[in-house]
C-alpha cells in the first residue's frame, strides 16, 4: 500500500479494520434502516421503487465509507485542495451542461451516474478549510488578511450554488463554512460585524440591486405561506399529517396523509413527516434522538483526534450533518421555509446518500487515525 | 505542543458550545413536536379526515305515482347517459369527431364540453347527453376502443306512461334552479330533479325521499379511493291519485285537440276519477329538454298547453250558474217554484236591453221551465228580485267563489262579487244591471272547472259540502300497506232539501226532457241516465248594429271570438254518484259541444264506476237528489 507511510505500517488494513468504530457504522445503519421502512412504507408496501435502490446504494456507500475510513489521513490532507477544486468543477460544470431538476439545475452526468455537486462540495469544502487551518496558530486566526484565502474558498461554491438557484443549499453551505471558521477558532467579534454588515446591506440591496421578479421570488422563499397553493399547502400538509400522527402514530402503513397523497414529495424531502405520521411522536423522537446519537458520537471522535486536521475534519462532518437534519426537520413543521432539502440518510436520493457516507467515511477515518499526529507541513509531503 | 494544547482548548471548547447549540435546537424541534402531535393533535387529526373523506350524497329514487287502481302513473326509468372522463382523454377534438359519427355534436356542445372539463377536475366526468337510445347505447359499445374516455352511465330518470293525458295533473321534473336552492345539499347533486308543477311540485317533498350518504376516502386530488360507510336513503313516499287512469285517458282522448277541460268528481267522496286538460304537453319531454324554439311554442300558445285549465283556468260560469241563483231566491223567498215570468225575447232595464238568448222569447216560464229551457229573461227577473249578495253567498256555499284547497299549484280562487267587493276594488257602486247580468252567470263571475264540478256534486249529493282531493294517500317507502284513507262525511250545506230537490228534477229534464236544452246529449241507456245544465257565455260585446243584421253565429267567428260551451252534470239520475263539469274554451254552445262531450264521459265513467266498492252506502243512505224525476 503505496498511501500508507513507512512510520505507520505497523497500521495494517486489517488493524484498521478493527480500529474503526462499528458502533458508530451500526448506528448509521440504524438510521438508514428506518428510512428503507420509511420508503417501503412510502411506496405503499413495497419495495420497488425506492426502499430497494435506497439498500443498493447504501450497500455501496458503506463499503466506500469503509475504505475512506482505511485511506490515510494525511493522505486525504495533502489531496484535499485537489479534491476540492474537482467539486467546484463539477459545479461549475453544472452551469453549462446540467439537466434542470424541480426547476433548478442541479444534476450533472457524469456518463455512468447523475451527480448533484452542491451535494459533494458541502464535503469537499470541509476537507479544503481544515486544510487550511489545521497548521494555523491561535494568533493568525486573529488576522482578517488570514482569513481572506479561506473566505474565498467558502464563497466560491456559495455563489456557484446561488447560480443554480439552490438558495437552501447555498446557505447550508454558508453555514458549515462559517462554523468550520467559529472552530478554527476565528474571533467572535468578526462574525458580529460580519452578520451586522449582512443585515444592513439588505435594505440597499433590496431597494436598489434587485430586480422586481428577483424579489418577488425571494419573498416566495422566505414566505411559503404566501402562496397557499404552493409550498405553503405542502407545509399545511405536513404539519395536518405530523399533528394527527399524535403521541403513538397512525401504525405503520397507516398514514392517511402520506398514502392518500396529501404529503407531497413524501419519499423525499418530507420523509420525517410520514415517519412521525406513522409512529407519532414517539417515532419522530426516537429518529432524532438517533441523530443526536451520531452527533454526540461525532463530537468525541472529533475531540479523541490528535491532530488539528481531524478535529476539523470531524466537527465538519457532523455540522453538515446536523444542519441537514435541523433544516429538513424544521421545515417539515413548518418552523423554516421549504427550501428543498432531504433528511440524511433517510430521504430517498442516491448523491445525498453517497456524500454523506463520503463524510462518515471521513469521520471514521479521523477516529482510526485518531493517535496520527500531524505536524505542519506534512500536508505538503514531508511526514 | 503547548502551541497545541491552547489550540486544542479553544477548539474543544468551542466545539462544546456547538454542541450545546445542536441540543438546544434538537430540543426546540422536540418541544415543536409536542405542540404539533400532543397539544394540536386532536385539531390535525380533524383536518386529516377533512381531507380525505368526503360525505357524498345519494340521491334516493323519487316516489311512484300510482292511479286509484295501482296503475303507474310516474315511475323511474335507466337513463344512459354519455359521459366523458377528460383524464382518460388524449385528443379531444379527435375523440369529439369520432363521437360526432354516431351522435350529432353540434360547435356549441363542444365548447361547453371544453368549458366544463376546464372548470373541472380531470377525472370527473362531464355528462355529454342523457337518454340514450338504446341503439345509439350499443353503437357507442361497440365502438369503445375508438372512444377512450367515453363512456355509458346508468341513472334514473322520471318516465310518465300516461304522457299528455296525465301531464296537467301530475306535471313534470327538471333540473333544479338556483332560485330553488334551499341549501339542502340534495338539490346541488348534478342531475338532481325536482317537481315543477301537478302533483310532482306539490308533493315534491315526500316524493323526494331522504338522501342517503356514502363516505368515501379521497385522495389529494379528490379520486376516490374506497368507501369507508354507506347509509342508504330513503326512496320518496308513494303517491296514489284518485285518478282512474282509463277514464282519465279517455277523457282527455274526447276534448282531443280542443283548448278544454274536464273534471270528473265523486259527489260523495269529493274524489276527483279525471281531470283533463287539453291540449297538453308531454311530461316525458322535459327530461330530454326543448329548443328554443320548443318552448316559446308551448309558452306563448294561445291554448295555454302549460296550464291545467281545470283549475287555473276562469270563466264565467254562464247558465250553468243558473241553479244557483234559483236556489238563493228560492231561499229568500222572492220565488216559488211556481213563480211565472213572461219572456219576450228581451228585458228593459233603464236604457239597457238584456236579450234572451232565444231571441223570439219563451213566453211564460216557472222555474222548472225557465232552468230546463234555460231561460235568460226568467233568471235576470229572478236575479234582479234576489240581489247579488244573497246569490254570491249561495255560490259559496257551492264552492264557488274561493279556492277549494285541491293538491295542485296554482289553483285560481274565481270571483263571486258583491257589492263591498266592487265598492272596494272598483270604487264604484254596484250597478242593478249587473245583478241581472249575474242571474245568468255572467259579467264579473268567475269559476274553475274543478270549481264547477264541485258545485254540481254539491247539487247532487244532497247539499253536503264535498270537497274534492286528487291525492288518495302517500305511502312511505317500506310501510306496510296501510289502512285506506278514512272517508269522512262532509257536514252539511245549509240549504233547504225540498229546494235542491226541485233544482235536481229541473236538471234531470234538461237533458232528458224533449224541450231540455241538451235533449240531444242525453244518455239514453236508462241506468246511467244524466242530468245537468248547458252553459254558453258570450265573450265578446255584441254591438246594438251587430244584433239589428243579425247575430252571427259562432261558427262565423274567429276562435277567440267564439263563445265558451260548458256543461255541468251528474249522473245515474236515480241514485247520483258521478259529477261532471266540461268547459270548452270557444267552444260556441254549451248543448252542441259540451253536453255531448260530458256525456261520452259521465257514461264512460257510470260504465268503469270507479268508485264501486268505495264507501257506496254514503250515497244510497240518502235520498238522492232529482230521484222521484219520472
Amino acid at each position: 500500500m503505496s498511501l500508507i507511510p513507512d512510520r505507520q505500517r505497523e497500521n495494517t488494513i486489517g488493524r484498521k479494520l478493527w480500529q474503526i468504530n462499528w458502533s458508530f457504522v451500526l448506528l448509521v445503519a440504524l438510521i438508514a434502516g428506518v428510512g428503507f421502512a420509511m420508503l417501503y412504507s412510502a411506496a405503499g408496501g413495497q419495495f420497488d421503487p425506492w426502499s430497494s435502490r435506497q439498500m443498493a446504494r447504501f450497500g455501496v456507500g458503506t463499503v466506500a465509507m469503509i475504505v475512506f475510513a482505511l485511506i490515510d489521513i494525511r493522505t486525504w490532507l495533502r489531496y484535499a485542495y485537489i479534491i476540492y477544486l474537482a467539486s467546484l468543477v463539477l459545479l461549475a460544470a453544472v452551469e453549462v451542461t446540467g439537466s434542470v431538476g424541480m426547476g433548478a439545475q442541479r444534476w450533472i452526468n457524469l456518463g455512468f451516474i447523475n451527480v448533484q455537486p452542491s451535494e459533494i462540495v458541502k464535503i469537499t469544502l470541509i476537507l479544503a478549510l481544515a486544510r487550511y487551518f489545521y497548521a494555523c496558530r491561535v494568533e493568525d486566526v486573529e488576522r482578517m488578511t488570514y482569513l481572506l484565502v479561506p473566505a474565498a474558498m467558502l464563497v466560491a461554491p456559495v455563489y456557484l450554488v446561488l447560480r443554480q438557484p439552490d438558495l437552501g443549499t447555498a446557505i447550508l453551505i454558508l453555514v458549515t463554512g462559517i462554523t468550520i471558521f467559529f472552530l478554527a477558532g476565528v474571533r467572535a467579534w468578526i462574525f458580529v460585524a460580519f452578520g451586522l454588515a449582512a443585515i444592513s446591506a439588505i435594505v440597499p440591496v433590496w431597494k436598489f440591486v434587485l430586480l422586481d421578479y428577483q424579489k418577488q421570488r425571494l419573498l416566495t422563499y422566505l414566505n411559503p405561506e404566501s402562496d397557499p397553493l404552493g409550498a405553503g399547502y405542502h407545509v399545511m400538509q405536513s404539519k395536518i399529517a405530523l399533528g394527527s400522527g399524535g403521541l403513538f402514530g397512525k401504525g405503520f402503513l397507516a398514514g392517511t396523509q402520506s398514502h392518500l397523497s396529501f404529503l407531497p414529495e413524501k419519499h423525499t424531502d418530507f420523509i420525517f413527516t410520514m415517519l412521525a405520521e406513522e409512529f407519532g411522536m414517539a417515532g419522530g423522537l426516537g429518529l432524532v434522538g438517533l441523530y443526536l446519537l451520531v452527533l454526540v458520537y461525532g463530537f468525541f471522535i472529533a475531540l479523541r483526534s490528535r491532530n488539528h486536521f481531524g478535529r476539523l475534519v470531524g466537527m465538519g462532518v457532523v455540522a453538515a450533518f446536523f444542519y441537514n437534519v435541523f433544516v429538513n426537520i424544521a421545515m417539515v413543521m413548518g418552523l423554516l421555509p421549504v427550501v428543498g432539502m432531504p433528511l440524511p440518510l433517510v430521504s430517498y436520493g442516491g448523491t445525498a446518500m453517497v456524500t454523506l457516507l463520503f463524510g462518515f467515511g471521513l469521520l471514521l477515518c479521523v477516529f482510526v487515525h485518531r493517535d496520527v499526529a500531524i505536524s505542519p507541513g506534512t500536508a505538503d509531503g514531508n511526514y | 505542543m503547548h502551541r497545541d494544547s491552547d489550540r486544542y482548548r479553544m477548539f474543544s471548547r468551542r466545539a462544546a458550545i456547538f454542541l450545546g447549540g445542536q441540543v438546544l435546537l434538537l430540543s426546540g424541534l422536540g418541544a415543536r413536536m409536542y405542540y404539533l402531535q400532543v397539544v394540536e393533535a386532536d385539531r390535525y387529526r380533524t383536518l386529516a379526515d377533512d381531507n380525505r373523506i368526503n360525505l357524498k350524497l345519494l340521491a334516493p329514487p323519487r316516489g311512484l305515482i300510482v292511479d286509484r287502481f295501482g296503475r303507474s302513473l310516474a315511475d323511474n326509468r335507466q337513463n344512459y347517459r354519455l359521459i366523458l372522463t377528460p383524464e382518460n382523454i388524449t385528443d379531444l377534438d379527435k375523440t369529439l369527431d369520432r363521437l360526432a359519427a354516431i351522435i350529432p355534436i353540434g360547435p356549441n356542445e363542444r365548447q361547453r364540453i371544453a368549458r366544463e372539463i376546464k372548470r373541472r377536475r380531470r377525472f370527473n366526468p362531464i355528462i355529454i347527453r342523457e337518454n340514450l337510445e338504446w341503439k345509439k347505447v350499443a353503437r357507442i359499445e361497440v365502438n369503445a376502443p375508438d372512444l377512450a374516455g367515453i363512456g355509458i352511465d346508468v341513472g334514473e330518470s322520471r318516465y310518465y306512461p300516461g304522457g299528455a293525458a296525465m301531464a296537467p295533473i301530475l306535471g313534470y321534473v327538471s333540473a333544479v334552479s338556483e332560485k330553488e336552492r334551499t341549501g339542502d345539499p340534495l338539490l346541488e347533486l348534478p342531475g338532481f330533479r325536482i317537481g315543477k308543477a301537478g302533483i310532482e311540485k306539490t308533493q315534491d317533498l315526500a316524493l323526494r325521499g331522504a338522501a342517503g350518504t356514502s363516505q368515501v376516502e379521497v385522495n389529494a386530488f379528490g379520486r376516490e379511493i374506497r368507501e369507508l360507510q354507506r347509509i342508504e336513503g330513503q326512496p320518496g313516499a308513494e303517491a296514489r291519485l284518485t285518478i282512474d287512469y282509463e277514464l282519465q285517458r279517455m277523457t282527455a282522448a274526447r276534448l282531443g285537440d280542443k283548448a278544454a277541460s274536464a273534471v270528473v268528481m265523486d259527489i260523495h267522496t269529493g274524489e276527483i276519477l279525471a281531470m283533463a286538460s287539453t291540449p297538453s304537453f308531454d311530461s316525458n319531454a322535459f327530461k330530454r329538454g326543448f329548443s328554443r324554439a320548443e318552448w316559446r311554442d308551448l309558452i306563448s300558445n294561445p291554448r295555454a298547453p302549460l296550464n291545467n285549465k281545470a283549475v287555473v283556468g276562469q270563466y264565467a260560469p254562464g247558465s250553468t250558474f243558473k241553479m244557483i241563483v234559483a236556489l238563493a231566491a228560492l231561499e229568500k223567498g222572492v220565488i216559488t217554484p211556481q213563480s211565472r215570468f213572461f219572456c219576450k225575447g228581451e228585458m228593459e232595464l233603464g236604457d239597457s236591453t238584456f236579450h234572451c238568448w232565444k231571441r223570439t222569447g219563451h213566453g211564460s216560464m216557472d222555474l222548472m221551465n225557465g232552468i230546463t229551457q234555460s231561460c235568460d229573461v226568467y233568471f235576470y227577473e229572478v236575479a234582479g228580485r234576489t240581489g247579488i249578495d244573497r246569490i254570491s253567498a249561495m255560490a259559496r256555499r257551492f264552492g264557488l267563489g274561493a279556492r277549494l284547497g285541491i293538491e295542485l299549484p296554482g289553483e285560481k280562487n274565481g270571483l263571486m262579487p258583491t257589492r263591498k267587493w266592487k265598492k272596494r276594488t272598483k270604487g264604484v257602486s254596484w250597478q242593478q244591471g249587473e245583478t241581472v247580468l249575474a242571474g245568468i252567470g255572467q259579467g264579473f263571475l268567475l269559476t274553475t272547472p274543478l270549481q264547477l264540478a264541485v258545485m254540481i256534486s254539491r247539487l247532487a249529493n244532497g247539499g253536503r259540502a264535498v270537497e274534492p282531493s286528487i291525492l288518495r294517500q302517500l305511502v312511505p317507502f317500506g310501510v306496510p300497506e296501510p289502512e285506506p284513507r278514512e272517508l269522512h262525511q262532509f257536514p252539511e250545506i245549509d240549504v233547504n232539501k225540498n229546494h235542491l230537490r226541485i233544482v235536481g228534477r229541473a236538471m234531470a229534464r234538461v237533458t232528458n226532457s224533449p224541450i231540455g236544452t241538451a235533449y240531444r246529449a242525453r244518455i239514453k241507456n236508462p241506468e246511467f241516465r244524466m242530468a245537468g245544465k248547458t252553459g254558453t257565455v258570450q265573450v265578446r260585446r255584441i254591438s246594438k248594429a251587430e244584433r239589428e243584421q243579425g247575430v252571427r253565429k259562432n261558427s262565423e267567428l274567429e276562435w277567440r271570438d267564439r263563445d265558451h260551451a260548458l256543461f255541468v252534470g251528474y249522473g245515474p239520475v236515480r241514485a247520483p254518484r258521478y259529477a261532471v263539469s266540461v268547459v270548452v274554451e270557444h267552444g260556441g254552445g254549451g248543448s252542441s259541444t259540451a253536453a255531448p262531450i260530458a256525456r261520452d264521459i259521465l257514461t264512460e265513467a257510470q260504465r268503469r264506476d270507479p268508485s264501486r266498492g268505495r264507501a257506496a252506502y254514503l250515497g244510497r243512505r240518502r235520498q238522492p237528489a232529482g230521484a222521484d224525476e219520472g
